[in-house]
């Protein structure tokens, strides 16, 4: 038997998704861009998931385009901005994930963009008088994680949404792990652009999706006029129509799931500080995703721990998924201010709605032991 | 329950082979690729890491991959650097086995809970009454107990080979029998972090602030024949490329760090009577204290020549060789055999006559 803590990597796909997404796969082979019947039927079933999707996080149907992942929607909204601008000026975070964090530095490599990281205070979280001062000197983009991967630190966004308005820059941000988890209005935060993916909330791989309210974006990927000439491609209908029906899911679940969440993360927590010497958490209690628990276990490697629980039947991450698996030490934690050696010391551990009070007990059984055998290797 | 092991896999057909064994004989086997040099070069890049999980993937293991970079880059390659800046002529692959092959491993074996750690080295381990006893690999032209020396009795404890019996194209074909897509992968070169054996671009690399610069290409007698571009491009024994030209055979026969020289000589400048080994270490219980024969090995390449060895308190010794040997290099090792059995062996420090 496997517990799986592990949710921000990705997530189980709910039995309602993968019944929806069969269903398209057996019946409805149609393409959605064609006008005889069979066409208007896909058509019709990727609407219905586009009304899903935006009924989840505020927006309005027609500014949502599907896109093959989250990864694939951050790129194409810092390739149109970087397009549109000479000499662009992006204001970002010291802690996104890699894929705002990639394309913004090889922009900055090849002299497309100059782009100002806000430094972050020990729970991860920015200043926003920093951001106030960056956008001073005026700014193409702001561009920030919704809820950080690693620690689950939720960013101010609403209020980094004033700070931008007012400053009139436009306002990017990556909800890729918040969708699903936290409340997400894309019209509250004053977002133009706004990211999610549905396998981070028991959703298919390979279903992304863009929220885009302030007209056409230029496509990264050219071809037809799929998603209104913003995303070539034939339609991966089976991911969209598991995505809204994800999206449903989690929207009339939300505070019952949010609630669960809470309960087996904060259980989870008061045991290992009660029964595990040393340990520390990251990022502060209340601006924390419900579903997330970053702990650094001192002088221990974390990477060990991580095969040691997972020889037990444990799945929990160093941090982010790395394709790899050779881990170097964490670029958020560093930039929170821990050491390399603490931060190898972090585990994450990330709960979903499927786990129970049962699992929670028998890691904290077994994680007291572990931690010492552990303990006894050098780091 | 079985027994848990860790098996060190670097995405060869070796290890791959090693591990299939183990799993065979009923172990629980865990796969680890260690990441140790830069993914630049070809050591453990991640490429031979994706190789060895498609072969754990095959025997239905666990594997994972661990990063020791900033270890390997502490312990091996810039040790390595300054061996050669020093004038001698280092073998790393001693160091990273004791270290990580074994000592990091195995602590990481304990960690998840067993004691045990095993490698594809071509080299036999037998348990005697009066503990472990390190034997050359069957296969001879395989055979890599020369890189293991100083393994302790304590380590060797912990430790299995399982293709210690096999020859290579054993290997192989068991491999091709297990459908490993490793069965037909080429040999691994000599230093794995030196890619194209070009190991002087690599010091310098490693060491830019640290480079001797150019020197005085002398003969025995001191008489300056040529320049040198560094040192640590030279090797004792070393005939081509040194750069002075002459009616006779020239070889580098000495390398002298405090005065940045590099000596040349004839080819029989090159034999060594009687050299000092230091940081001896013993695979015997009980280490020796008095003079022993020994066939001893001071290259990889290197059959083995008959002397004697005189232990100098436990951790140096002389050796005194039957017959004049060419071309013993300060930093290579000096490993003691009985027949096919390792005995111990130390660094050489130098020459004596």
């Amino acid at each position: 038997m496997r517990i799986y803590l592990d949710h921000n990597a990705t997530t189980p796909v709910r039995e309602e998704v993968v019944t929806a997404m069969t269903q398209v796969l057996r019946e409805h082979h149609g393409n959605p861009s064609s006008t005889h019947r069979e066409g208007a039927m896909a058509r019709r079933l990727m609407e219905d998931a586009r009304s899903s999707v935006a009924s989840l996080v505020g927006a309005f149907p027609r500014d949502i385009v599907f896109m093959g992942s989250a990864t694939e929607a951050n790129n194409t909204v810092l390739a149109h901005v970087l397009s549109n601008a000479g000499d662009a000026h992006v204001v970002t975070t010291s802690v996104e994930h890699p894929s705002v964090e990639e394309p913004l530095a090889r922009a900055e490599a090849t002299g497309r963009a100059r782009v100002t990281r806000l430094a972050v205070d020990g729970d991860g979280m920015i200043d926003l008088a920093a951001l106030e001062a960056a956008l001073a000197e005026g700014a193409d983009l702001v561009t920030t994680i919704l809820a950080n991967n690693e620690t689950g630190t939720l960013q101010d966004v609403a209020a980094i949404g004033r700070v931008a308005e007012a400053a009139g820059v436009p306002f990017h941000v990556d909800a890729t792990q918040a969708v699903g988890k936290v409340p997400v209005d894309v019209v509250a935060i004053g977002a133009q652009w706004l990211v999610g993916s549905a396998h981070k909330f028991n959703g298919p791989k390979g279903a992304g999706f863009l929220v885009a309210r302030s007209g056409a974006l230029q496509p990264l990927v050219h071809g037809g006029p799929q998603e209104k000439r913003q995303r070539g491609g034939t339609e991966n209908l089976a991911g969209i129509v598991g995505l809204g029906k994800a999206c449903m899911l989690a929207e009339t679940e939300f505070a019952s799931r949010a609630e669960h969440v809470r309960h087996l993360r904060d259980r989870l927590w008061a045991g290992i500080e009660k029964r595990v010497p040393a340990v520390v958490r990251n990022g502060a209690a209340e601006r924390v995703l419900p579903n997330t628990l970053n702990v650094e276990f001192q002088d221990t490697a974390g990477e060990i721990l991580l095969e040691a629980l997972d020889g037990e039947g444990v799945a929990v991450s160093v941090g982010a998924a790395c394709h790899s698996g050779s881990i170097d030490p964490s670029r958020v934690l560093l930039a929170m201010g821990r050491s390399a050696e603490q931060a190898r010391g972090c585990l994450r551990f990330s709960v979903g709605p499927s786990n129970t009070e049962a699992e929670i007990d028998q890691v904290l059984e077994w994680l007291p032991s572990l931690v010492a055998r552990v303990r006894a290797v050098p780091v | 329950m079985s027994e848990r092991i860790v098996v060190g896999m670097s995405g060869g057909v070796d290890s791959s082979v090693a591990a299939a064994m183990l799993v065979d004989e009923g172990y629980d086997v865990v796969g680890v690729t260690m990441h140790l040099a830069g993914s630049d070069s070809r050591c453990c890049s991640l490429d031979d890491a994706d190789d060895a999980r498609r072969v754990a993937d095959r025997l239905g293991i666990r594997f994972y991959v661990a990063n020791y970079k900033d270890a390997f880059r502490e312990e091996v390659t810039l040790p390595f650097a300054d061996a050669y800046l020093a004038g001698r002529t280092p073998i790393p692959c001693v160091t990273c086995n004791k270290r990580f092959k074994f000592d990091h491993l195995l602590e990481r074996a304990r960690a998840l809970g067993g004691d045990a750690v095993a490698t594809g080295h071509y080299a036999r381990l037998e348990q005697r009454p009066d503990g472990p006893s390190l034997h050359r690999g069957a296969d001879a032209k395989k055979d890599q107990a020369y890189f293991l020396f100083n393994l302790s009795a304590e380590q060797l404890n912990h430790i299995r080979f399982p293709l210690g019996a096999m020859s290579k194209d054993e290997v192989r074909a068991r491999a091709r029998a297990l459908g490993l897509d490793t069965a037909e992968k080429p040999e691994s070169q000599e230093i794995c972090f030196v890619p194209d054996g070009d190991y002087a671009k690599v010091v310098e690399a490693l060491r830019p602030e640290a480079l001797p610069g150019t020197g005085d290409i002398v003969d025995e007698a001191g008489r300056v024949l040529g320049q040198h571009g560094g040192i640590h491009r030279f090797t004792v024994g070393q005939r081509k490329g040194i750069g002075v030209s002459g009616p006779e055979k020239r070889y580098v026969v000495g390398l002298d760090a405090a005065r940045n020289r590099v000596v040349v000589g004839p080819a029989s400048a090159l034999g060594s009577l009687e050299t000092r080994v230091e940081a001896v270490s013993w695979t015997l219980a009980e280490p020796p204290t008095q003079p022993l024969r020994a066939s001893v090995q001071v290259r990889h390449q290197h059959r083995g020549a008959m002397a004697t060895v005189t232990p100098d308190g436990t951790r140096a010794a002389t050796v005194c060789f039957d017959e004049p040997e060419r071309a013993v290099a300060p930093g290579q090792a000096a490993v003691f055999f009985d027949g096919d059995r390792l005995l111990g062996g130390g660094w050489i420090a130098g020459r004596i006559r």
